[in-house]
This record gives structure tokens, sequence and C-alpha cells, in this order.
């Protein structure tokens, strides 16, 4: 990690014990300014903690978690979000009795107080930028229909649109290409990597490897909650101890 | 709203000027029935005083339920305190009311009202201060339900209570109040609360002139309420509160402040309540603490689920139907009305979700 | 404690056995001052003070028929005491006896006097307990050192604890009355160790009497103080516990019908109202057609109302709710419905007015508890029985092959429905099995409540707070839930009245879930957060 520009996402130390059991143990991950990066491990290795810790759901009993100068364990996950940091979630949660449009209207970079919301009008320019999410996720022509008919993979395109709209500095995607064709995944590949060109950092969860390897990026191995091998992907496929607890199942 | 939105939002229905429409029709009709009833009674078209004064009541109902469905049809929050709210602007006014008989009370008191005479009391508790001006009384009665909204709403949603859980208590609450306002030494009147009222604005109760007063005073009250609500629900405030209803994590996630929205509305919904309180109490003359009971409250909740929650003109329809159908029944077989009421709330969540308007309308909000 | 009632057990039978050598010197105390009854004004006054210092319980009808003129002479001068019915008997022997030529003895006012103390100090010894305790409390009244033997002689044979409880008393006031220092000091030590208030009360005189006294009577005075706090504290505690079975009664079905299986029930003060008129309507059919099993109407009656609440929650479950799984806030309204309805028709079936429920006579009275803590019975049964459905409620979920499959389908329906268990019946047994505690506690309410339509109402508020409060699905917080609620309530009582105290409860219970969401015993990890 010597790159020059501070991190954008640091951990270090972290520990979550639930009930004796500890989710994380010792974690410690250092994210870069527009760095991609892919995160995988067996289930229960603390990925979904991991992520829970970054965005306030879960509160880490030791260790430091910050974003950029923010101290991440004193805030709400709204105050997280507000920061910079946008989270999609293994099942896609996007508002199903709204429209495609009106879910990319919610998720736009936009005042959040209800006062705010109830006196909100949209402007050409709000307008103009969900329309061009909408084209660059492929579902301009579905914009006026409710988020509840969408198909498996729009719905993780409309939730990545949504994290576009927040325009994040950090996205945390918890397994995007879940249940998708090859098709779908490669486009959804596509995707994460062009956000990450437009110097956004974004943390990538997967069980896929095949999709790890076609983010091409640097790897980090997660078992038992703490860190078991970073780097590139060749590297880590190679390193006994991934092989043994991971890949030689 | 302009057309701007509808145009940027066009999945909302074409049929929503229509449905305006409808709504001015339905409420210019209701404004008719006061000058219905000056016609001589041998007139055919002649409404009667009790159909007045009885659609009155009703149009407070149909405010109570828009209150209600504002929160449970939109943000999910089912509460089944409102009553409270209710009681609370019915009292607010009620105190109004009470300084008002002045010394044509029994007792001739020219302060105290009668029953803290007859308690031995001798001189007007702090809290009453202020209400012999109306002005002051009426706030109270949306400024008193909107603070307790804000406290209970604050402490509930901070700490994530929600789906049934904030409605045991709130239901709570309404509870609790019930026990505290049965007390005489409240200053509440106790059981028997507030009543025998003389005037209002200088204008005497019990004459046809206050009924169409208030009767309008009402309406002007529910056109408001229905006005407010469709407001909230048309901005993007209403998008919120859906999105927070279906997916209330996901919500703070997009970094929305849900506990901030949540309390917004249920306040605002509190004070609606309290106007609808507050427009009642004069028109049928008394207000006790039986208002509180936690029945009335879930009674309330049973007029918007059958007119259909989340359509708000479908709430106020919900209101007006049930309270046709109680005050009928009531009169023909009073032993059969909680049968009905009770075959309605099973009915209703059973086999017609989405209530009367969903027979209607094709999509939720 | 068992060392200290064997030590008195053998003191009570020494005394018994020197009482049984005492008869011949007291007899001849008897007969020796009888015949002075028949002498002179002055003769009879000193005969009658004798009779009363002998404290012998044969003296007491004849001082008594005395008094009222039914103590007659014999020309041979023989005494007879005339008694109901005319029937007439020798005053020394107690046998039948000639009344021919008999006249009443008369007596003047001085005589009079001296039978108001003596007949005070022999009633210490009548057969009859009621006459003894009121007597005690005249002597007790009296304060005279007088008596102070009197008292000791009495307390040497009295086997009622509570006429000895309060020959105590007297006796350590007679001692504050006396005039030897050496006396008072023990007087206000056994006051002391009584622990009453009259016993505070009347140390707190003689202090003021003999300033001497001040030392000891502070020191006394302070361990009463503090016996009386405990018992106070004692009282409430039961007082509270009890308030916290009745709690638990009612909340018990609630913890296995939401706790346990999610669903919201408004109409369970129904099944707790369906209960309780299931024991009146058992009581009612035992009077009318067996009358030999009346007493046993009680125990009868708890299956009885399992059964019918029960099936009521069965049909239910099936009929209505099971549509609704997955839609809390429409069971809510729903069951409410259901409720409306179940009071409606019971009110039009059996009256809106209050149906007697009679409490049978072991559940009635009062028990002292050691250091006087005064306990109803009925309370007392309310609170065993609360603990024992509450084992019953254990043990059917622990033990029994429907407990398990009660919790393998709450945990994952999916799986245990792969492993052949029919969900939809466990259901069904489940939510009949919540109803039925709730019907079941419905008899323990008919006891101490109101059987009337509306039983249930004012229940089912407080019933969802402690099951909230407790944690949903846990048990155990049921348990500590309900008695934590019932104590604090019952604490809080004195100081802010029932109704603030209720209040008070409630808005502590809001600021508690602040701070843990899920209740005191919470779920916690993955499994709290399906």
């Amino acid at each position: 990690m010597s790159s020059a520009a501070p991190p954008v996402l640091y951990l270090d130390g972290v520990s979550v014990v639930f009930d004796g059991f500890r989710a994380l143990n010792d974690l410690s991950l250092v994210v870069d300014p527009g760095e991609l990066r892919a995160v995988i491990g067996p289930n229960g290795a603390g990925k979904t903690t991991m992520m829970d810790v970054i965005t306030g759901k879960t509160r880490p009993t030791s260790g430091t978690v910050r974003f950029g100068d923010h101290d991440l364990t004193q805030l709400d996950e709204a105050a997280i979000a507000n920061l910079g940091i946008g989270r999609k979630f293994q099942k896609p949660t996007v508002f199903d009795a709204l429209t495609v449009f009106e879910n990319l209207e919610l998720a736009l970079k936009a005042p959040r107080g209800p006062v705010a919301c109830l006196r909100w009008m949209l402007t050409g320019e709000a307008r103009r930028r969900i329309e061009a999410t909408l084209e660059e996720i492929g579902l301009a022509a579905r914009a006026r229909d409710r988020a509840g008919v969408l198909s498996h993979g729009q719905r993780q395109w409309l939730e990545i649109g949504m994290l576009l709209m927040q325009d994040p500095e950090l996205l945390l995607v918890d397994e995007p290409v879940a249940g998708m064709t090859d098709q779908e995944t490669e486009h959804t590949a596509t995707l994460l990597r062009r956000i990450a060109e437009g110097g956004r950092s974004v943390v990538v969860v997967e069980h896929d490897l095949e999709f790890v390897r076609a983010l091409g990026r640097k790897v980090t191995v997660l078992h038992e909650g703490s860190v078991l091998s970073e780097g590139p992907i060749d590297q880590v496929q190679n390193d006994p101890r991934v092989i043994e607890v991971y890949l030689g199942r | 709203m302009t057309t701007t939105t509808t145009a940027a939002h066009p999945a909302l229905p074409a049929a929503r000027v229509g449905l305006r429409a409808v709504i001015l029709g339905a409420l210019l009709l209701l404004a008719l029935l006061p000058i219905l009833n000056r016609l001589p009674p041998d007139s055919a078209l002649h409404v009667s005083d009790f159909a007045v004064s009885v659609t009155g009541k009703w149009i407070c109902y149909a405010i109570l339920a828009l209150a209600i469905d504002l929160i449970w049809g939109y943000a999910g929050i089912l509460s089944l305190g409102h009553g409270a709210f209710f009681a609370l602007g019915g009292y607010a006014i009620g105190m109004h009311l009470m300084r008002l008989i002045g010394d044509r009370g029994v007792y001739g008191h020219p302060v105290l009202p009668d029953f803290m005479v007859f308690l031995g009391w001798r001189e007007l508790p702090w809290y009453w201060w202020g209400f012999d001006h109306f002005a002051f009384a009426f706030a109270m009665a949306l400024l008193v339900p909107g603070a307790l909204a804000a406290v209970v709403g604050y402490l509930a949603f901070r700490s994530r209570i929600t789906g049934v859980y904030f409605s045991i208590i709130t239901q709570a609450m309404t509870y609790a109040l019930m026990l505290a306002f049965f007390r005489n030494d409240m200053g509440f009147g106790g059981n028997n609360g507030f009543t025998d009222f003389k005037e209002l604005l200088g204008l005497p109760l019990h004459t046809p002139e206050a009924r169409a007063a208030l009767f309008y005073a009402s309406l002007a009250g529910l056109a408001g309420a229905l006005w407010l609500c469709r407001r909230v629900a048309g901005s993007k405030l209403g998008r919120v509160l859906v999105a927070i209803r279906d997916a209330e994590s996901r919500v703070r996630f997009l970094g929305y402040d849900v506990t901030a929205h949540k309390l917004f509305v249920f306040v605002l919904s509190a004070m609606l309540a309290g106007l609808a309180g507050a427009l009642y109490v004069p028109q049928v003359g008394i207000i006790n603490p039986g208002e509180f009971s936690p029945g009335n409250s879930i009674e309330a909740v049973i007029w918007v689920a059958v007119g259909g929650r989340g359509t708000l003109v479908g709430a106020a329809l919900g209101a007006f139907s049930v309270n046709a159908l109680k005050t009928w029944l009531t009169s023909v077989a009073p032993d059969l009305w909680l049968f009905v009421l009770g075959g309605l709330f099973i009915a209703v969540t059973l086999f017609l979700p989405r209530g009367l308007a969903g027979l209607f309308r094709r999509r939720e909000p | 404690m068992p060392r200290a009632i064997a030590m008195r057990r053998l003191l009570v039978a020494l005394l018994i056995l020197v009482a049984a050598a005492l008869p011949a010197a007291a007899q001849d105390a008897f007969l020796a001052a009888l015949p002075g009854l028949a002498g002179g004004f002055a003769a009879q006054a000193t005969a009658v003070e004798r009779l009363g210092a002998t404290g012998d319980p044969r003296a007491l009808p004849v001082l008594r028929a005395l008094a009222e003129g039914r103590l007659l002479k014999r020309p041979d001068g023989a005494l007879l005491v005339r008694g109901e019915g005319d029937a007439v008997s020798d005053a020394a022997t107690g046998a039948p006896a000639e009344a021919t030529g008999a006249e009443p003895v008369r007596i003047n006012n001085r005589v009079r006097a001296a039978l108001r103390g003596a007949l005070g100090r022999l009633q210490l010894v009548s057969p009859d307990p009621g006459e003894r305790l009121a007597a005690a409390e005249a002597v007790f009244r009296s304060r005279s050192a007088e008596n102070i033997a009197l008292l000791e002689a009495a307390l040497a044979r009295e086997d009622q604890p509570q006429v000895r409880a309060r020959m105590e008393l007297a006796l350590a006031a007679s001692r504050l009355a006396a005039p030897d220092p050496a006396t008072r000091r023990a007087g206000v030590e056994a006051l002391a160790a009584t622990g009453s208030d009259d016993a505070r009360a009347m140390l707190l005189e003689a202090r003021a009497a003999d300033p001497a006294l001040a030392p000891e009577v502070d020191a006394a005075v302070a361990a009463i103080d503090r016996r009386l706090a405990l018992r106070r504290a004692a009282e409430t505690l039961f007082q509270g516990l009890s308030l916290g079975s009745v709690l638990l009664l009612a909340a018990l079905g609630l913890a296995v019908t939401f706790g346990v299986m999610g669903v919201i029930n408004m109409a369970h003060g129904e099944m707790v109202m369906l209960g309780a008129y299931t024991a009146w309507a058992v009581q009612e059919v035992c009077r009318t057609h067996a009358p030999w099993l009346l007493p046993a109407y009680l125990p009868l009656s708890i299956p009885a109302a399992f059964l019918v609440a029960a099936a009521v929650g069965a049909v239910l479950e099936r009929g209505l709710i099971r549509h609704l799984y997955g839609r809390p806030l429409e069971t809510l309204l729903m069951t409410f419905g259901v409720g409306m309805i179940l009071q409606q028709a019971v009110r039009l079936l059996f009256g809106a007015q209050n149906r007697e429920v009679s409490s049978p006579g072991w559940m009635q009275g009062t028990l002292t508890l050691p250091g006087g803590v005064m306990v109803t019975q009925n309370r007392l049964w309310i609170i065993l029985f609360g603990l024992a459905v509450l084992g019953l409620t254990v043990a059917a979920i622990r033990f029994t092959r429907f407990g398990l499959e009660m919790r393998a389908v709450t945990q994952n329906r999916r799986i245990a429905s792969t492993m052949g268990i029919r969900s939809g019946r466990v259901d069904a047994l489940t939510f009949a099995f919540g109803s039925g505690i709730a019907g079941v506690a419905g008899v323990a309410l008919s006891q101490i409540d109101n059987v009337s339509p509306n039983l249930g109402t004012g229940y089912i508020v407080d019933s969802f707070m402690v099951v909230v409060f407790g944690g949903v699905g846990s048990l155990a917080g049921t348990l500590v839930g309900a008695m934590t609620l019932g104590v604090v309530n019952k604490v809080l009582e004195p100081y802010a009245g029932a109704v603030l105290a209720k209040i008070a409860v409630l808005v502590a219970i809001m600021l508690f879930i602040q701070r843990r969401p899920r209740g005191l015993y919470a779920l916690k990890g993955r499994a709290a957060e399906a």
C-alpha cells in the first residue's frame, strides 16, 4: 500500500462478536481511490458482516473504520450513505411499488430531509441525469414500469443504477451476478469497470470466480473473519492456504 | 404539483384529473346539505337537522381517516392511537368551550368550570391558562397532538420500533391517556369530561346557524386535509414514504434519515387528527375520556381499510360509508352492529385488502 | 428454625404438665373463697377479688352469675347457679341441684366494681378463645402492673397463637406500667420483640412518661421500624408477585401465539374471557345437576376452559388466521374483529352484567406468615397456579413430540415440512395450545375479577407489554417481565396511585425499549434478523 493518495477506506483490527461468535476477527483492509477490489471467501467468512460494519448496520466490537477523515463507527446508515458510500445488497432490493424512474429519482443525490422532499421539483438537469443513467443500465424503455415487474437481472442493474445516482465515492456491491445469465454477468462486469474508471472506488463481494477473473483486479480472500490472502487473482488462486480453505472444496 | 411533475411521472393514472373533478363534485354536494336544510320541511329536497349534524360528524371522521391513511397507506405505519390525537384536539377546544360558559354554569362561578367548583378547587390550574382565547385553544388542538406524536414517534422510530410493535405502543399510549383522563385530579372533568357548552366565537351552539357554520368549517377542514395529504402523497416525500413502507433499510442506505421522514409525517398526521377532534367536539357537544378508548382508534383504522388504504379519497369514503352503516344499523338492530363491525374487520382483511377503492383502481401507490 | 420450634414445643409440653399438677392447690383456693360470696357486701367483695386472683376457669361462670343476678343462695347456705332454661347447678361442683327456697344473692356497687375487674381477669382463662382475646385486649388497655402475674398464668395455658400474641403484648404493656425499672425494661424488650405498630405507639408513650427509659425505647423503636419496613417490603413484594402472576397468566398464551408463532392475536383477551365464562358455566352445571360436585367445580373447570378456548383457537387459526400469515398488521385487525364478535356473542348469550363465580373455602381468608406478613389465600393460590401453568407450558414445549415439532416449524418451516412435519397441523395445534392457556388463565382471573364480556380487554395491553418487555419468543422473559412489571407497579402504587403507577410503567417500558428494542431476553444474532 505505497500509493501516494490517502486511502478511501481504511479498516484496521476490526472485530465483531455476536454472542461469543467472532464474525470478524482482527480484519484489516485498505481501498485506494479509484480502485476496484474483489472480495471473495466461503460462506461465513465475514463478507456481509464487513459490509454491514462499513455501512453502519453493525457496530464493530473493536477496531478502526475510516472513510477519508470520517470515523464510520460513530455514524448511522443514512449519515454514512450521505458521506458517499453506496451499497448494493445481495438480494436486489429496489422499491417495487415505484416505477424505475422513481427509483432512480429517489437515489439521485439531492437534499434528503422531509421538507426538502415535499418541496422537491424535478428540474431538467435532474431529469437528464436520470435519463442518462437509464441508458447506461439499459432500462430506458422500462422507465415507466413499476420495478416490481422487472426481471432479476434488470433489478440488479436498476440497483446499480441507483448507486450511480447517489454519486458515491465508494461502492459496496454484494454478489452482483448471483442468478444472472452469462450475458448479463458480462454486462454487469462492464458496468462495474466503467464505474471504477469514473474515479470511484468499488468493492465487490463475489462467489463467482469467473466474474472476479473478468474484473481482473486485486483480490482479497476472507476466511473466518480475517484476511487470508491478497493480490492478483492468479497469485491468490495459487496460494496453498486459499486452495485449502476455499478453492479446494 | 404542476403539469411538469405529472409528465415526469407518467405512470400516475391519467384519470387523476377525473378524480379531482369527482372530489370537487362530492365536496360541493356536501356543501348543499345545510342549504337544503333551510328549505321548508314539506319540500321534497328538505334535509333534516339530524342529517346535517350527523354528516358534520362524519366529515370529521373522514379527516381522521385521512390522517390515518397518510401514515398507514403510504408509510406503512399502523397507529392504533390516533383516537388519542383526535381526543386531545377535542379536549383543547372543549377547554375553550368550557371557559366560554363563564358564570352560566350550575354553580355560577365566573372563572372555574362546574367540575372544578364541585371538586373544591380555588383557581384555574396553569395548564388552563390561555384557553379563553379561541386562537390559542385552536393552536393547542393542533400542537398538543403534534407534540405528543413527536415524543412518542421520536422514541419509537429512533429505536426502530416498527410494525405491530409500533401499533401496540400507540395502543398503550391511548390506553394510558384514557386512564389518566378518567382521573378527577387531572383537571379535565374526570369521567364526565366536558359538556353543556353554550357558544363558540359568539355564536350560540344549538342554533341552525351554528350548525351550518360548524358544518362548513368541517367541510373546509376536510378539503384542506385532502389537499394537504394529496400534496404529500404526490411529492417525492410521498414516494420516500412508500419506499420506507416496502424496504425501510434500503432507504437508509440511500442516505435518507428514515426517522425524520416518519416523524414528519406522523406528526403531521397527528395534527390532522387533532383538527378533526377540534371540529368534532363543538358539533356533538361533549367530550369525555371514552374518546381515548383503544377501540375507537382501531375502529377508525377499519374505516380506512374498508375504503382502501393508500388512496386518501378511499379512506374518506370509508369513514362515510362505515359510519352511515353504523348510524343506520344501531337504530334498526343495535345488537347486530358489533357483529357487523367485527365481520367488516375480517372480510376486509381477508377478501378486500385494498378496500372499496381497490375495486376501481388498478395499482397501489 | 426447626430447633427453635422443637424447643418451644417442649416448653409448652412442660407447662401443660405443670398445669396438670396444679389443680389441687387451685381448687383449694377456689373452694376456699367461694363461701364468701354468700356473706355481707364487704365479704363478697373480698371473695370476688380472691376468686378473680385464682385464675381458675370454674370461677368465671359463678362470678358471671353473681353479676347477672343468677347466683342463688339456698337456705342451707349452698350456692347455686341458675343457667339456661332455669337448670340449676351447684356453684362448687357444677352438679345439678335442687333450688327449693333459694333466693338470688344481692350485691352493691362496690361488689359490682370488684366483679368487673375479676371477670376481666378470669376471661383470660375462659374456654372460648374469642373471649380470651377480648379479655387480653381489655387488660392491654387497662395497662396495670397488677395484671402481670395473671397474664403470665394465662399465657402458660394459652395455645392459640393469635391470642398468645395479644396476651404477650398486654403483658409487655402491663410491665411498662410496673413501678420497678427492671420490669419496665423487660417490658420494653418484650414490646420490641413483638414489632407491631401498637407496640411502637406504646413505647413512645412510655418514653414520654418515663424519660429514664429513653435509650432503651429509642433502640426498641428503631428495631421495630426496621421490622415494620421489612414486613411492608415483604407484603409489597407479595402483592407485586401476585399481580405479576396475573400478568403472567394473561401473557403466557400470548407468549406462545405471538412470541413463538409470531401471530398477533388481538382476540387473546377474549380467549381469557371465554375461560372465565367456562368456569362460571361449569359451576352452574354442577349446581343444577350435580351439587355434590360443586366443591370441586374449580379444578374441573380448568381442563374445560382449556378445551373450550383451544377449540375456538383452532377454528380461528384454520379458518382465518392462516390466510394472513406474513401480514401481521392485517392479522392484528382481523383478530380484533374476531374479538369484537366473541364479546358481543357472549354478551347476547349470557347478558352484559357480571356473572357470580364463587371462591371455594380453601381460597378464602388470610394467612399470617412468620414475621406478621399478611397474605391473602386467593392471591397465594394464583401465584402457585401461575407458576404451575408456566411449568407445564415449558414442559410441553421442551419435552413433548408436539413441542419439538412446534419448535422445528417456528425455526424453519420449509425444512420442517421436508422432514415430514405437517406444518399446518402444527400451526393449528400451537395456536390452540396458546389459546387454551389463555382459557386456563381465565379460570384464575374469574376468582379475582368480574366475569363480564369485556373481562379480556383490560388485560390485552398489559399482556402485550409483558411479552414485548420480556422479549418476544422467550418464556423466561415472559416470567421475568410479568413479575418485574407486577412488583414495580405495586412498589410505585403507594407513591403515585394505581393509575399513575400504571402510566409510569407504560412510559418506562417505552424508554426501556429504547435501550433494548428486543426486550429483556432477546434473541441475538442471525436468528433474530429473520
